[in-house]
């Protein structure tokens, strides 16, 4: 065991891991539990989960309906976490919030608005979908449904070496036939911050909507969709100390109006007939049936917590952590980056492979250590191919993880070389 | 250590010396994949009447999914089809056992080395690790037979109709 460094920039992880009960769990009778696949889930507050319990203890109902106390009650709990969310992410309007069940779904949803769309949003046999080589398969998938089911072409920047976008070839890639262009903020396999702006730019002078998946940036920094300067912004709750089962979609105001609904039921119309139906307004005309309600609320406490600690502060952590991290990971003999390989422009998802050691036993031996991590393709299986790898092992941290993870991490792996030597 | 009992000596020593791997002539290839973890092995047989003469292989894994091909190849290669599709159902019993299986001497008598997978049932997330290979042999046998048959069928009578009066 090495002594933990003190790295400037930390945050005072004594005391957030109070919060934080399942960080105290013992795994395997003896071994501390080291958390470190936060870029699959984080883990929850305490704060989180009384919301949960809260709210199912005094205020449960549905929303939107009724006129009793607890319908009320509800209602104003739901409406209230849009508030926090629509602050959290510098919405212009809160009306531009909606919820779903994940980030899939909110991507999902984007490219079914878009291939029901009028003119000038259809995308159609002739028009082009751009997407990146780097996409978790929530953000490729969708786009090769419409794909296929509309005619429309999907291409893709590739990658460089060191696990950045190639951005040679911007102005061939994103043209005049171009209708989305559809990419994530950070890798959820290398970690990777993407350079949107001339991405953007150049959408917007050919007229395509801007995607963007943010699930592994709303946990991690402060995420300012005016300022991204994107038409629709997609993320998850879970992975920000939220519960699972809630998502967000952020779309502009006017889009979210021209665009059609896709699923249709309660809550999303105005008035019905055996004909036909006119819709409520964004965001309800987007949100069929009950929605997760604690789920919302839950997210709303989520933003709460990390508000109050400051997405800055958790950034800075973070870049501190991983700085140490990626320095440890190199002094391993066999191990390989698969990623940017320092600790510039990107977040704290690592992930590497280990001599011929597979992931799978690399991910088993850590973990008779008590050391999570992820192994696998981590749904962005062409990043794989891409490195000519079969799998990684991924270690991801956050607001929590200590130096002292790091070398757990790094005690680990020699641990799992000389086991496989 | 708990992982010992996963990772024992014999599945080790499979995983580092191989029996068998390569790709060779076969009846049958199938491609089979492990969408979770990546894992994936090409597979041939080949037969010779109802004696398995060959199983070759080629796959990137885990020491789980390619010690269990390299044993596949050793137990089967000479078997007659009957005598594998037993060895086969006693593996796939031993790994969906969670643990709780104890073998006895029959069926140690039947698995040898693969008896060593024992501890890998306990870990329900590399069950299917173990199972890849013996998975990927029995559809390519199926294959191979169902070909096979389609062949003597396309080659022989059309099969008659009875009918009664």
């Amino acid at each position: 065991m090495t002594a933990s460094p003190q790295l400037s920039g930390l945050l005072d992880t004594d005391a957030i891991r109070k919060d934080f009960p399942i960080l105290d769990r013992l795994v395997h009778e003896e071994h501390k539990l080291v958390y470190l696949d936060n870029a699959a889930t984080s883990q929850k507050p305490t704060q989180v989960l009384d919301a949960l319990s809260g709210y199912y203890e005094r205020h449960n109902a549905n929303v939107h309906r009724g006129v009793h106390v607890l319908a009320e009650e509800a209602t104003a709990l739901y409406e209230g976490a849009r508030d926090k969310v629509a602050a959290f992410i510098n919405a212009p309007s809160r009306d531009e919030v909606i919820f779903t069940k994940n980030a899939s779904e909110s991507l999902n949803l984007v490219a079914n608005m878009l291939g029901w769309a009028d003119e000038p949003y259809r995308v159609e046999r002739d028009t082009e979908i751009v997407i990146t080589e780097m996409e978790h398969h929530s953000n490729i998938v969708p786009w090769q449904l419409l794909s296929q089911r509309t005619g429309a072409k999907l291409k893709w920047f590739g990658l460089t070496d060191d696990g950045r976008l190639d951005l040679t070839g911007t102005e061939q890639l994103i043209t005049e036939k171009t209708k989305v262009v559809s990419l994530t903020l950070v890798s959820n396999i290398m970690g990777t911050f993407n350079p949107i702006e001339s991405i953007v730019r150049r959408a917007q002078e050919v007229g395509a909507l801007v995607v963007i998946d943010a699930s592994q940036a709303a946990p991690h920094m402060a995420l300012d969709v005016q300022a991204l300067q994107a038409d629709f912004v997609a993320f998850t709750g879970h992975k920000m100390c939220g519960p699972t089962g809630i998502g967000v979609l952020w779309g502009r105001q006017e889009l979210l109006n021209d665009l059609p609904p896709f699923l249709g039921g309660g809550e999303m119309i105005e008035t019905v007939t055996m004909n036909s139906s006119t819709y409520a307004p964004a965001p309800h005309k987007f949100e069929a049936g009950t929605p997760p309600i604690a789920q919302a609320v839950g997210l709303g406490a989520a933003v709460d917590y990390l508000t109050a600690i400051g997405m800055d502060r958790i950034q800075e952590h973070e870049h501190a952590l991983t700085e140490y991290a990626v320095g440890r990971l190199q002094d391993i003999p066999g191990l390989r980056i698969i990623g940017p390989p320092t600790a510039e422009d990107r977040g704290a998802t690592i992930s590497f492979t280990l001599g011929d050691i597979h992931p799978h036993d690399v991910g088993q031996v850590l973990d008779e250590q008590g050391v999570a991590v992820r192994v696998g393709h981590h749904c962005a299986r062409p990043v794989c191919l891409r490195y000519g790898i079969p799998a990684t092992t991924r270690a991801s941290f956050y607001l929590y993880s200590t130096p002292a993870e790091v070398d757990a991490l790094a005690d680990g792996l020699e641990h799992v070389r000389n086991f496989f030597a | 250590m708990k992982l010992d009992s996963m990772y024992q000596e014999v599945i080790l020593d499979h995983y580092k010396h191989p029996h068998g791997r390569g790709l060779r002539d076969g009846d049958a290839e199938v491609h089979h994949v492990n969408p979770t973890c990546g894992d994936e092995i090409t597979l041939r047989v080949r037969y010779e009447g109802d004696t398995i003469r060959d199983v070759s292989y080629e796959g990137q894994g885990c020491s789980i999914s390619q010690a269990s091909a390299s044993v596949l190849n050793d137990l089967l290669v000479g078997k007659e089809l009957s005598e594998a599709r037993k060895i086969q159902e006693s593996f796939l019993e031993l790994m969906q056992s969670r643990g709780r299986l104890e073998p006895d001497d029959t069926m140690e008598d039947l698995l040898e080395d693969a008896v060593a997978f024992a501890g890998v049932s306990k870990y329900p997330a590399r069950v299917k690790c173990a199972l890849l290979s013996w998975m990927a042999w029995k559809d390519a046998t199926a294959q191979a037979f169902g070909e096979a048959e389609a062949a003597t069928q396309a080659l022989g009578d059309p099969p008659t109709k009875e009918t009664t009066p």
